[in-house]
């Protein structure tokens, strides 16, 4: 760990003032990293790619955007059709959220699979939750914007979400929107806190890696790692495996952007918003959908909200209900079949969120919303007491080489 | 000498003993004033939210309601949401009227949310997330009582607007209103 040598005399000189360039050596260049790291480790990097796309993309729209009730529709169809590029612009927005969600439901999965959450990780995994509920929000408040029909009735059920609360509710929801409807007041806040949520983002995104590089990465072994052996640098080797990876990831996203660019989207929000008549079908987009089934599955209205935002704090406090000793759902053979289970478990959810709620659907969500916590709240805790695990190897080298190398 | 500094050492025990109170004082009182200050500062920054005089001051309609004939309905903006107006039909008034209590998720009498019989005004936000029901125009959904179904999560209301089955936990709102004349209603 010996402070590198730079051969560039003005680096030399910056470095010693400010040792920005020793810190960044330090962090991404010789940073010890597990050497048996699969592709499912690229997803925190694919993150951080898509929330700069997100940003850079943001700022641009931005500047020709006008959040005015009257004006916002019409300026995002100028963005598409006068703006130069302004079209490609917004779909790489429009469809870089749906990526961005993509890539962070499969990191919190290679999370739940391989233990990620365990000691002595657990606020490393606590700061990512935060990350996802701030992703929640800034999705949410960026959706209202272009003031299209679900623009407007998405912003109008989700607030309403808050009325559930006893006593105070109403009066919370006329302070959200700062009138009795959705309306101006509120479009023009939705914009201010858009904007600024993707900057509280990077900084949680900053105590994530600090967290993060306290202990290094996990690895699919779930172990610790044994000594230099077990290690090597992360550049060049996981910065060119990332770098793939995210060649990869821009290819399947440029596919999206060029070719179906409103696949993930709704054609009613191309309809300017009416307050005075709502879609006949409503549905939120597709990252919010298993959320959206929890809360249309409790027949209560307060009971919905509740089992909704269970749903992400149960993620809270999932270190201290899964307590098993063995990170790595390669070792745990019931585990892992209760894994996939959850995996299926949401995927219908997601579905049966995005159809109405009636009949056999309102049946399905409740069993699948019960399966839901069951899972946390008792399937794992169970699990932690009652599971043989398999036997782990002595080191991250073994496997490999027989040896204790 | 051993003797005085032995008492002055005393001496700043006992003081710092007798000070501790008005240390204490000190700690509470700068903190409590900080709490207050900081208090003061944040109310106009939270309050800011709230409707603004113009948003308040936009706070009533009158509509004519002469030429609303019986089994129709309109609706109208007010503080930019629906209002509902039915002008309903004696059939429509009996049913309202015959409901058992007992058998309302919200029990309320329909003499209780009307004026006059014939018109049924009401807010036309569906008190479960807000959307508006439909039922207002020929031809739309009317739900399972003849009243007003709501599409997005399928909360059926009554001929007097009350909920009888979803997931909406109380009826549809009654708005402040008054008859200026018999064909004159002042919302609001």
């Amino acid at each position: 760990m010996a402070s590198p040598q730079f051969k560039n005399p003005l680096v030399k000189w910056i470095d010693h003032r400010l040792p920005v360039f020793s810190y960044m050596h330090h962090e991404l260049h010789e940073y010890p990293t597990p050497k048996n790291l699969s592709y499912l480790w690229n997803l925190g990097s694919l993150a951080g790619l898509a929330l700069v796309v997100m940003i850079i993309t943001g700022i641009i729209l931005a500047m020709h955007y006008t959040p005015h009730v009257d004006h916002a529709f019409d300026s995002v169809e100028r963005i598409m059709r006068d703006v130069n590029h302004g079209w490609l612009i917004r779909y790489i927005h429009m469809n870089g959220a749906s990526f961005f969600f993509i890539v962070v439901y499969l990191h919190i999965f290679r999370g739940l699979y391989y233990g990620s959450y365990k000691a002595p990780r657990e606020l490393l995994w606590m700061l990512g939750v935060v990350i996802l509920l701030l992703m929640m929000a800034t999705a949410f408040m960026g959706y209202v914007l272009p003031w299209g029909q679900m623009s407007f009735w998405g912003a109008t059920v989700i607030t309403n979400l808050f009325s559930a609360i006893p006593l105070i509710g109403e009066s919370i929801v006329t302070w959200l929107w700062g009138g009795f409807s959705v309306d101006n007041p509120t479009l023009g806040r939705f914009f201010a806190l858009h904007y600024l949520m993707p900057f509280v983002i990077v900084a949680v995104v900053m105590l994530h890696l600090i967290a993060l590089h306290r202990f290094g990465s996990g690895n699919p072994l779930g172990i610790d790692v044994s000594g230099q052996q077990d290690t090597i640098p992360f550049h060049p080797y996981y910065t060119s495996k990332d770098l793939f990876g995210a060649m990869v990831f821009l290819t399947i996203f440029a596919s999206a952007v060029f070719f179906y660019p409103n696949y993930l989207g709704h054609p009613d929000n191309y309809i300017p918003a009416n307050p005075l008549q709502t879609p006949a079908h409503i549905v939120p987009e597709w990252y919010f959908l298993p959320f959206y089934a929890i809360l249309r599955a409790i027949p209560d209205k307060l009971g919905g909200v509740l089992f909704m935002f269970g749903a992400i704090a149960v993620l809270f406090i999932l270190p201290w209900l899964d307590r098993a000793p063995v990170r790595s759902g390669r070792f745990r053979p019931l585990f892992k079949i209760f894994f996939w289970l959850f995996l299926a478990d949401c995927v219908l959810l997601g579905y049966l969120g995005g159809k109405p709620a009636e009949g056999v659907y309102v049946t399905w969500s409740r069993l699948a919303t019960a399966y839901y916590f069951v899972h946390f709240l008792l399937i794992l805790p169970l699990l932690s007491v009652v599971e043989n695990t398999r036997p782990l190897p002595a080191s991250i080298s073994m496997p490999v080489t027989k040896g204790g190398k | 000498m051993g003797n005085t500094a032995e008492k002055s050492v005393a001496n700043s025990v006992a003081n710092s003993v007798a000070n501790r109170g008005r240390r204490d004082f000190i700690v509470v009182a700068t903190n409590a004033m900080l709490a207050v200050g900081a208090g003061a500062v944040a109310y106009p920054l939270i309050d800011q939210m709230n409707p603004a005089a113009d948003t308040l001051a936009l706070s009533s309609v009158e509509v004519d309601i002469s030429s609303l004939e019986a089994g129709q309905a309109i609706t109208i903006k007010w503080r930019g949401k629906p209002v509902f107006i039915r002008h309903r039909t004696p059939a429509e008034i009996a049913e309202a009227e015959a409901v058992d209590l007992a058998a309302l998720r919200d029990p309320e009498t329909d003499m209780a949310r009307i004026q006059k019989p014939e018109y049924l005004i009401i807010q036309g936000i569906c008190t479960h997330l807000g959307c508006v029901p439909l039922g207002q125009k020929i031809g739309e959904v009317k739900g399972d009582w003849g009243g007003w179904f709501c599409p997005c999560h399928g909360s059926h209301y009554d001929t007097s607007g009350r909920i009888r089955k979803g997931p909406a936990p109380t009826n549809l709102e009654v708005p402040p209103y008054a008859f200026l004349s018999d064909s004159i209603v002042k919302i609001g």
